[in-house]
């Protein structure tokens, strides 16, 4: 078991966006989170990595209890995320996004006098994540002149970059092209297996992803868990068919 | 011409000056280059972290005060121990007050910042007997290098060996700037800058960053202030006033802030061209306030941002 949540809740004021929400996430397992809009997907990812301190609950992750610890530090600790609304730097190119994570992960950011460009250790480092994820002939162009897909791109391949156990991906293919989908999970499957990524879980929409790469699906409805099993279980729930598949499985 | 044989003009311009120009006009390098050494250190956090300071003539005063008690009440006159001393001084009173400011953002930093250099303003002003109130105290001629250097008239020191005493203060302090923006912890600042929530993600403890960031910018201010003691042989309460706050973020802004030597630029500018503007109108900060406006308009990279073809990195405000 790699990361486990118990009974998490967390509420805005009278809104409770999670209600007692438990999962248990494997090594080796590729699992997304799915369910309508406002169901809480997003509210446990920001949870879970720290962004938002539950309001009860807990989280463990390698047997040690996270509960209320920082994105910072829960990045150290292997946990990375990507965001559902793009999140980069804008005035720095993608090799110098990239060199931060690597940096980060190295532990060297409080070296104040070290030449960052006489590290060879961040600098391989970035080009071998940049080359990975298709992005090695942009290296020097600042993130803010990406186009849309390769700005979603340099968001997922940043939080690789850190090398994590366990990878949390809000929406990664959300607001780009069909085409940019593909290209952007074929080049996160094909990343975790070369640096290593223990387990993934995905918030997603688009349900032919969902289907196409998943372990395991966890169906979110009110902040509650709906439904928890593999693909084919999950097509055949008819409550999960109801509130959140619905289409693709009358079209299947 | 590349950047480098600019710098090296401008090097080769500063070492020649005290022997070319008119002595008032190689005077006038003094205060420049005590600034340029403070706009370094706010520059790292206002170009390089995205946090602008409206209190750090806080740390100049420090600086210079610690001079000014260092020469005049502990008979202690090498200028090394009181550029030690101030740095030391700067970064006591950084740790704490900057623990508490970089907690918070944008206006609220600049405000809180703005506050903590009031209070210094008025406990220097009003502690009379410690400080000398509004008429200051006495920063007596330091020693350089182990030379007392008392033989020679005041103009004779100040544009000889304390010019070139402050143009290497000047130079060290560059290099060691250029060193830590161009470090893994100058690349963590800029991604601070760019998008905290990012940089907290990839590991980046924000707050722990910003709050470095924060000690050297003071330190550098410490050291800036300390240098312009001598020159005028006084220290006063209007060198810790939220104006001088206000003229370095102007200098910062005049220059550029998102070049490396732009505010060391607009440090220049500003000394010179307010020494030419207050000889013809008295209205200077009238003039000044509107080159402050077309800047902010027209010219948001500052001076080296015209000078410069590649659009400038600029922190959204």
């Amino acid at each position: 078991m790699i990361l486990r949540a118990e009974g998490l809740r967390k509420l805005y004021g009278e809104v409770c966006a999670l209600d007692g929400v438990s999962l248990a996430i494997d090594a080796g397992e590729f699992v997304s989170i799915i369910g309508p809009n406002g169901a809480g997907k997003s509210t446990l990812i920001n949870v879970l990595t720290g962004v938002l301190r539950p309001t009860a609950g807990a989280v463990t992750f390698k047997d040690r209890d996270v509960s209320g610890l920082g994105p910072a530090r829960l990045a150290r600790l292997g946990i990375a995320r990507s965001f559902q609304l793009v999140q980069i730097f804008p005035d720095l190119t993608v090799l110098e996004t990239l060199q931060a994570a690597v940096v980060s992960r190295l532990g060297r950011g409080t070296r104040l006098f070290a030449s960052l460009a006489a590290d060879r250790e961040v600098q391989e480092g970035a080009i071998d994540v940049a080359e990975l994820f298709g992005l090695g002939e942009k290296r020097h162009v600042p993130a803010k002149q990406l186009p849309q897909g390769d700005k979603k791109l340099l968001d997922v391949a940043s939080a690789f970059a850190l090398r994590p156990e366990l990878i949390l991906l809000d929406e990664p293919t959300s607001g780009v092209s069909t085409a940019d989908k593909t290209t952007i999970m074929e080049s996160l499957v094909s990343a975790s297996k070369r640096i290593g990524v223990r387990a993934i879980i995905q918030v997603e929409h688009d349900m032919d992803i969902v289907f196409a790469y998943s372990d395991r699906i966890i169906a979110l409805h009110e902040g509650r868990v709906l439904a928890d099993g593999p693909p084919a279980a999950i097509e055949a729930d008819r409550r999960v068919v109801d509130t959140v598949v619905g289409r693709r499985a009358r079209a299947g | 011409m590349s950047g480098r044989l600019v710098l090296a003009a401008a090097l080769g311009a500063a070492v020649l000056a005290p022997l070319v120009a008119p002595t008032y006009q190689a005077l006038l390098m003094l205060p420049f280059m005590a600034y340029a050494v403070a706009l370094l250190g706010l520059n790292l956090l206002f170009g390089y972290t995205g946090l602008v300071s409206f209190g750090h003539a806080l740390f100049l005063g420090i600086g210079a005060y610690t001079g000014a008690f260092l020469t005049s009440v502990f008979k202690v006159r090498s200028m090394e121990v009181i550029l030690v001393a101030a740095a030391a001084l700067g970064a006591l009173v950084a740790a704490p007050v900057g623990a508490l400011c970089v907690r918070y953002v944008k206006i609220y930093f600049g405000m809180l910042t703005l506050a903590f250099g009031m209070v210094f303003y008025t406990f220097v002003l009003k502690f009379y007997r410690l400080t000398g109130g509004d008429e200051g105290m006495p920063f007596l001629r330091p020693a350089l290098l182990g030379r007392s250097l008392e033989g020679l008239s005041k103009i004779d020191y100040l544009v000889g060996p304390y010019y070139y005493y402050s143009l290497a203060v000047l130079v060290l302090a560059t290099l060691v700037m250029w060193r830590i923006v161009r470090s893994p912890f100058g690349l963590c600042l800029k991604t601070i800058r760019d998008n905290p929530t990012k940089a907290e993600t990839l590991g980046i403890g924000v707050a722990r960053y910003r709050w470095y960031a924060f000690v050297i910018s003071a330190v550098y201010a410490a050291v800036g202030g300390a240098l312009l003691g001598p020159p005028t042989g006084n220290v006063d309460p209007t060198l810790a006033y939220w104006t001088q706050s206000g003229n370095i973020v102007f200098m910062t802004l005049l220059g550029g802030f998102a070049s490396f030597f732009g505010p060391v630029l607009g440090a220049f500018v500003f000394i010179y061209l307010q020494d030419w503007v207050m000889s013809i109108v008295p209205f200077w900060r009238l003039i000044f306030g509107a080159i402050l406006a077309v800047i902010v308009i027209f010219a948001p990279g500052g001076l080296a941002g015209l000078l410069t073809p590649r659009p400038a990195a600029a922190p959204r405000p």
